[in-house]
C-alpha cells in the first residue's frame, strides 16, 4: 500500500503522520504549503524580525511514534485477578495483585453494574472520578468532553482541580492586579513587540521558558528570544538552578536559598523607596496602599527594615548584589519575567507563594507595569496574532460535548458534592475534610473564599472511583497517600482508563484501554485552551488550527474514550442521548460549525486538508498587554475574559479599586485578619524551610521543578529514546533513573560521585531512587529532581511505603496547603536528606 | 556541482534534543533501502545515536556555562571510513554526501571502527555499520534538508549547498567564525562549527570595607602568549574574559585607584571562577 499523510495535532504542536500499510513510518512537524503562511514582521531598532514559515514542536512530539506504540500501552481490557464483585474484592491487594485479559463485554458490564449498584444503594454522589491533564489534544475527545458529558449525565460527585502550576499567581496576585479570569496570569498581547523594541532588561525569577515552552506552544518562541540575546538585552536569572534558558543565554545568575525570594523582593522595594528611583506619578494614580506597603519595607509597621542587608541574612544573596540589581532594574526598561505565562514559576509552589507573586507584579509596578519595556511577561506568550476569529479551546464551555452549543441537549450533573483535588486521599481516608475555595477561581474573586466540606449534607462519601488518566504519584504531593487511599475498603470499586501502564494503573479493579488521538477522529487549534488562558496561541508563530485526522486504527484492543463512554451509556440504557447520534467525526464537525472558522473554509476542504492558518492581516494594530491601563485608557486588547472591558469601567483592573492594590481590597473585605496572606504582602518564613526545626535531620531543600523532556507526566516512561537523553534519564544496569542534580560541595560531603544511585528521603517517604549528577549548576544546600515522573516503580509493590525507583520525587513533598486560606500545593518547601544508596533496587 | 554539508552553531544550540528524537522518529525500525537499514530499537543496549548531542558545563557555582554539541556524521574529506571499507561499501555521492551501501558493509566491522568522532554504529544483529546519511533518501526525494536540520528550532543545524555561493550556509561560511570539530583528527570535516566551548576566566571584585556595593567599572587586565585584553566589571562587579584558549598561561591583573593591584597567574587547562576578589585598600 501506498504511503499516506495525515494531519494531527499534539499538546506541543501540529504534525503529519505518515503511514504505511496501517502503521505510522514518521511524525514530522506539519508539513503546510509554503503559500499558507503570511508572516508577520516585527522592525526594532532597524531590524527587522519574521519567525520562518514553519512549526516548532517541543521535542517529545518526534517520540510521539514510540509513544503510541509502546510496549506499554494498555493493549486490552483486564481485571485484577483477586477482584471479585460478588465475593471478596481485596482492595488491600490493589497495586499489589496481577490482571487478567477480560473481554470488552465483560469489562463494560462489569463497570455499568458497579456504577449502578453504587448509585442505587448510596446515591449519584457516590460515584466520583477525575481526569489528568493534557495527555491527548482535540476537544471532542479531551478530558472535559466525554467524560464530563457521561458523568453529568449520570450526577456525580467532581473534584475540583487546584492550579497546581501557578498557585501563587492565582492565590496571591490576583488580589493585587486582578486578572481571576486569567487564574492570576496577566496578559501577554504584543508583549513580544514591546520587549524587542523597548526591553533593556529581562529579569527572569524562577522562569526556565525554554524547558516550558508557553505550556503548549512547542519551541516557537526560542528564536525570539535569539533575537533578544542578539540584541544584546541583558539578561539576570533568578532561580536555585542554572536553567536551560540561562544555559542558552548566558546571563547573570542569582541564586537564593529556597523559601525567600520574596525577601529579595522586599529588599529591591527598598532600595527604590530609599533612593526614590520608582515611578510616583505611576503609585500615584495607579495603585492604592502604597504607604501602608512602604511602611512595612522600611520597618515602621515590625520595626524590621527590609534592607539588602537584612534579605541576605536570608537569602544568601549578598546584599551589594540585591543592591545592584534594583538599581540597573530601575535604571533600565525591565520586562519581569516570573514564569511561563508571565506569571507561573517554581517559587510561586512554596509555603507563602502567593506573598512572592503579588511582590512580582507589585515590583513591577513601582516601575510603572504597563509602560514601554516594562511588562510581566515570559517570554514565550505575545506574538502578532488575529484574535478576531474564534475557534473553541477545550477551557471553553463551547468547546466541551459536555457543555456545548455544538450538542443538541446538554446534562449539568444536579450533584453538590466536591472534592479537591491535592487532597482526596485525606477527604476520603479521614472524613469530614473542609477547605475553601473553588478550584480555578476564574469567574470571581469571591470564588477563593467559598467553604466547601466533604461529604457534603445530604450526600454520600465516594464509593466509586473512575480514574482517567494515571499521574498523580509524579504531579501531586505526599503521593503515598494515594496508594493508601486505593487500598482502603471504603473504595468499594475503582475503574481505571488511559492509553498507558501509569503508576495508578496498577490501584484498579478493572482498566479499560483507551486509544490515542492518533487513532480517533478530531479537531483543535494548536497551543491553547481557550477559557481562562485565551489567546495563549499567541505564543505560536503562526495560529494553525488542525484536522485531527484518524491516522490508524485504535491498537491492540483500546477503543476512543468517546467510543468507551457510549458502549457504557449504552449499557445503562442512555447511548443515544449521549451520542445524539453522532460519530466523533460527526461532532468534530458540530464543532467546525459553531466557530467563526467555517467563515473561512468549507468543512469538506478543512477535512480533506487538514489545517488553516489564520495569519495576521496587514493592517494589524498592535496592542501590548496593560499598556491601555498605564496610559490611562479603555482596555483595548483583545482579552475577552476581561469582565471590565466593553463597560463603563474599561480603563480599570480586576481588582476591587480597579487598580493595582498594595494593601488588597478583596483581601480586607474577605480575611481582613489573616497574617499568612495579609492584605499588604509580607515576607513570611517557610513553615518547612532554613528555619524549621527539622532543618537539623533534613538539611537539604528539594527543587522539582515542571520537566523539560516531557509534558508533565506525559511521554516518560512509554518514549523509548527519552531514555537515552542524559539529562531526563540516565541508565544504571540498564535501569533509566531520574537524575537527582546534587552541587560537589553537598555530594563530597556524603561520598556521592556523579552517577551513583542515591536515595532522597525524609519523614514523609522512605526514599526515591535517583541517580546523582553532581553539578555547579545547583545551588549547595538544593536537590534538584524534576517532579512528574511518569514512572511509579515500588521496589516492593503495593507497599506504600517502599521505596520508588521510579523516580517520583513529590512523595517527597508536603501535603500541607500554602497557607490557613490558601488550599494551594507548596512543593517547592520540601526538607530532605540524600544518601549514596547500596542497597536493594 | 553540489556538496551538502552542515554548520552546527553551538552559541544557538538550546540542548532540546529535537535533532536526536527526530533521527530516532527517522531510523528506529524504518528501512530506507538501499539508503539506509532500520536503526536498533531505541532505550535497548543496541540505540545507536546517529547525531548525538554533548554537553559541556563548565566554572563553578555561581559563575557557570554550559553548552551543548551536536554531533553527527562529519562527512570528511579524508574519510577513514572510505580507506577501511572494502568492495567500495562506503563511497561518497555526487553531492558529497559520505554513505555506507547496507548491502556491500555486511560483516564489515571495519567501517564501524574507523570513525574517530565515534558516528558510526556497529549493528550486531545485522553485522552491519550505520550512521546518518545528511537523510539522503528524503533529499532525493525532494526534501529540502534532513529531519535534524528542519526540527531544529533555532537554526543551530543550518544544512545547505557550499557549492551554492547564495545559499544559507555558504554565507554563513563567509562570515567567518568557522571551526573544526577534533582538528587534531586531520580528516578534513566537511561540517563546520561555530561556537565550540572555549576556556573562560571570571570573578567579581569587591573593595575590601564596602562589603555591601558592587564595584562597577574596574579595570581588568589579562596578559598572555597570544597578547593582552582588557574589559571592566559591570554593574554586579563581575567580568569575564570568555573565549580563550585551552592551556595557555595567562596573568590577570586588576587595578583600582586607591586599591592594591591583584594579580594572578593561571593556566587555562580548566575555567576559572575565582570568585570574589576582595581589593584591599593601599596603604600609600
Amino acid at each position: 500500500m501506498s504511503e499516506q499523510v495525515f494531519t494531527n495535532l499534539t499538546n506541543a504542536g501540529p504534525v503529519s503522520v505518515y503511514v504505511r500499510d496501517g502503521k505510522i513510518t514518521r511524525i514530522r512537524a506539519l508539513d503546510a504549503d509554503e503559500a499558507d503562511f503570511k508572516p508577520w514582521t516585527i522592525e526594532a531598532d532597524g531590524q527587522s524580525y519574521t519567525p520562518p514559515k514553519k512549526f516548532n514542536l517541543s521535542p517529545y512530539v518526534y517520540g510521539e511514534r514510540q509513544r503510541i506504540y509502546s510496549d506499554n500501552r494498555i493493549k486490552y481490557p483486564m481485571k485484577r485477578v483477586d477482584f471479585d464483585p460478588n465475593g471478596e474484592r481485596n482492595p488491600q491487594n490493589r497495586g499489589k495483585s496481577d490482571y487478567e485479559r477480560i473481554s470488552w463485554d465483560e469489562a463494560l458490564d462489569l463497570v455499568a453494574g458497579e456504577i449502578k449498584r453504587v448509585q442505587d444503594t448510596y446515591g449519584p454522589s457516590a460515584v466520583s472520578g477525575m481526569t489528568s491533564s493534557h495527555h491527548n489534544w482535540g476537544i471532542v475527545g479531551y478530558k472535559m468532553g466525554p467524560f464530563w458529558r457521561f458523568f453529568n449525565h449520570i450526577g456525580y460527585t467532581p473534584v475540583f482541580d487546584n492550579p497546581d502550576s501557578w498557585e501563587g499567581w492565582h492565590w496571591g496576585a490576583t488580589h493585587t492586579y486582578g486578572f481571576y479570569w486569567r487564574l492570576g496570569m496577566p496578559e501577554q498581547y504584543d508583549l513580544l513587540e514591546d520587549g524587542l523594541k523597548n526591553a533593556e532588561m529581562i529579569v527572569y525569577w524562577s522562569n526556565d521558558p525554554d524547558s516550558t515552552r508557553g505550556i503548549y506552544t512547542g519551541q516557537d518562541a526560542s528564536i525570539w528570544r535569539q533575537w533578544l540575546k542578539d540584541k544584546g538585552v541583558e539578561m539576570v536569572f533568578i532561580d536555585p538552578f542554572h536553567n536551560f534558558t540561562a544555559a542558552a543565554m548566558d546571563g547573570k545568575w542569582i541564586a537564593p536559598r529556597m523559601g525567600t525570594d520574596t525577601a529579595v523582593a522586599m529588599a529591591i522595594a527598598y532600595v527604590w523607596l530609599t533612593e526614590e528611583t520608582y515611578d510616583k506619578e505611576y503609585i500615584e494614580s495607579r495603585t492604592v496602599g502604597f504607604d501602608q506597603f512602604k511602611d512595612y519595607v522600611l520597618g515602621k509597621e515590625d520595626g524590621e527594615a527590609k534592607t539588602p542587608r537584612w534579605a541576605a541574612e536570608e537569602s544568601g544573596v549578598p546584599a551589594r548584589t540585591i543592591t545592584a540589581l534594583a538599581r540597573q532594574w530601575a535604571k533600565k526598561r525591565t520586562v519581569l519575567s516570573g514564569g511561563a505565562r508571565g506569571g507561573e514559576g517554581g517559587a510561586c509552589r512554596t509555603a507563602y507563594g502567593t506573598e512572592w507573586a503579588r511582590m512580582m507584579v507589585l515590583l513591577q509596578a513601582m516601575q510603572g507595569l504597563g509602560k514601554p519595556g516594562v511588562s510581566i511577561w515570559g517570554t514565550s506568550m505575545g506574538a502578532p496574532f488575529d484574535a478576531s476569529i474564534w475557534f473553541p479551546g477545550y477551557a471553553d464551555p463551547e468547546g466541551r460535548m459536555s457543555t456545548s452549543s455544538a450538542a443538541d441537549k446538554t446534562y449539568p450533573n444536579p450533584n453538590p458534592q466536591r472534592l479537591y483535588r491535592p487532597d482526596v486521599p485525606d477527604a476520603v481516608l479521614d472524613p469530614p475534610y473542609s477547605w475553601i475555595g473553588e478550584g480555578f477561581c476564574g469567574n470571581s474573586l469571591e470564588q477563593q473564599f467559598k467553604p466547601y466540606t466533604y461529604p457534603a449534607e445530604g450526600c454520600s462519601e465516594i464509593k466509586l472511583w473512575y480514574r482517567y488518566g494515571g499521574s498523580f504519584f509524579g504531579t501531586m504531593n505526599d503521593t503515598t497517600k494515594w496508594a493508601r487511599m486505593y487500598q482502603s475498603p471504603k473504595l468499594e470499586f475503582v475503574v481505571n482508563q488511559d492509553c498507558w501502564w501509569a503508576g495508578e494503573t496498577r490501584f484498579a479493579d478493572v482498566i479499560l484501554p483507551a486509544c490515542t488521538h492518533m487513532e480517533r477522529e478530531d479537531l483543535g487549534e494548536w497551543g491553547t485552551g481557550n477559557g481562562y488562558t485565551q489567546h495563549a496561541s499567541n505564543g505560536c508563530n503562526f495560529r494553525v488550527i488542525v484536522r485531527q485526522q484518524k491516522c490508524i486504527e485504535p491498537l491492540w484492543e483500546s477503543k476512543s474514550d468517546y467510543d468507551i463512554f457510549s458502549e457504557l451509556a449504552g449499557k445503562l440504557g442512555f447511548r443515544d442521548e449521549f451520542t445524539e447520534g453522532k460519530t466523533d467525526k460527526d461532532w468534530a464537525k458540530a464543532f467546525f460549525e459553531i466557530s467563526d472558522l467555517k467563515d473561512h473554509i468549507s468543512w469538506e476542504e478543512f477535512d480533506k486538508k487538514g489545517y488553516y492558518i489564520i495569519n495576521v492581516p496587514d493592517d494589524y494594530q498592535s496592542t501590548p498587554g496593560l499598556r491601555w491601563f498605564a496610559e490611562g485608557r479603555n482596555c483595548d486588547t483583545p482579552d475577552i475574559g476581561n469582565p471590565k472591558r466593553t463597560t463603563n469601567e474599561a480603563d480599570q483592573l480586576g481588582t476591587y479599586s480597579g487598580k493595582i492594590e498594595f494593601v488588597s481590597e478583596s483581601l480586607a473585605q474577605h480575611t481582613p485578619d489573616d497574617t499568612e496572606r495579609p492584605v499588604s504582602p509580607h515576607y513570611i518564613k517557610s513553615w518547612e524551610g532554613h528555619h524549621s526545626p527539622k532543618i537539623d535531620k533534613y538539611p537539604i531543600q528539594l527543587l522539582s521543578p515542571h520537566p523539560r523532556f516531557t509534558f508533565h507526566t506525559h511521554y516518560d516512561g512509554h518514549t523509548a529514546s527519552l531514555n537515552d537523553i542524559p539529562a531526563h534519564r540516565i541508565k544504571v544496569d540498564g535501569h533509566p533513573y531520574w537524575p537527582a542534580r546534587i552541587n560537589p560541595d553537598d555530594a563530597r560531603a556524603r561520598g556521592i560521585e556523579d552517577g551513583d544511585i542515591v536515595r532522597l528521603y525524609n519523614d514523609r517517604a522512605q526514599g526515591v531512587l535517583c541517580c546523582a549528577v553532581v553539578t555547579e549548576r545547583v545551588k549547595p544546600g538544593v536537590v534538584h529532581a524534576y517532579a512528574s515522573s511518569g514512572v511509579y516503580d515500588p521496589i516492593d509493590p503495593g507497599d506504600p511505603d517502599s521505596i520508588d525507583r521510579g523516580g517520583c520525587v513529590n512523595m517527597l513533598s508536603p501535603s500541607k496547603l500554602m497557607s490557613k486560606n490558601v488550599p494551594g500545593m507548596a512543593p517547592n518547601s520540601s526538607l530532605i536528606q540524600f544518601e549514596k544508596w547500596e542497597g536493594k533496587r | 556541482m553540489t556538496k551538502f554539508s552542515m554548520i552546527v552553531d553551538v552559541d544557538k544550540c538550546t540542548g532540546c534534543y529535537a535533532c536526536f528524537l527526530t533521527c530516532r522518529d527517522e531510523y528506529v525500525d524504518n528501512d530506507h533501502l538501499p539508503y539506509s537499514a532500520a536503526q536498533p530499537p531505541a532505550n535497548s543496549e543496541r540505540g545507536q545515536n546517529w547525531i548525538r548531542v554533548e554537553e559541556e558545563e563548565r566554572g563553578t557555582f555561581p559563575k557557570v556555562k554550559v553548552s551543548y554539541t551536536p554531533i553527527m556524521c562529519q562527512n570528511c574529506e579524508d574519510a577513514p571510513c572510505i580507506e577501511a571499507a572494502t568492495d567500495g561499501a562506503v563511497f561518497r555521492r555526487d553531492d558529497g554526501i559520505v554513505m555506507i551501501d547496507p548491502e556491500k558493509a555486511d560483516g564489515q566491522k571495519a567501517i564501524a571502527e574507523s570513525c574517530p568522532y565515534g558516528v558510526i554504529f556497529w549493528n550486531e544483529e545485522k553485522k552491519l555499520a550505520q550512521k546518518c546519511t545528511f537523510c539522503s533518501h528524503l533529499l532525493d526525494d525532494g526534501w529540502q534538508m534532513p529531519r535534524c536540520a528542519e526540527a531544529c528550532p533555532v537554526e543551530a543545524i543550518l544544512f545547505g549547498d557550499l557549492d551554492d555561493p547564495d545559499s544559507a550556509i555558504s554565507q554563513k561560511r563567509m562570515a567567518g567564525g568557522m571551526e573544526e570539530l577534533n582538528p587534531e583528527y586531520g580528516i578534513k570535516p566537511t561540517v563546520a562549527y561555530v561556537g565550540l566551548p572555549k576556556r573562560f576566566i571570571a570573578g567579581e571584585v569587591v573593595f575590601a570595607g564596602d562589603e555591601e556595593e558592587c564595584a562597577e567599572g574596574v579595570s581588568v587586565m589579562l596578559a598572555g602568549d597570544s597578547g593582552t585584553l582588557s574589559t571592566a566589571t559591570d554593574a554586579f562587579g563581575d567580568f569575564e574574559f570568555a573565549g580563550l584558549k585551552d592551556g595557555s598561561d595567562v596573568s590577570i591583573e586588576i587595578d583600582a585607584p586607591g586599591r592594591k593591584t591583584y594579580s594572578v597567574d593561571i593556566k587555562t587547562d580548566i575555567d576559572h571562577n575565582l570568585g570574589v576578589i576582595l581589593l584591599e585598600a593601599s596603604t600609600d
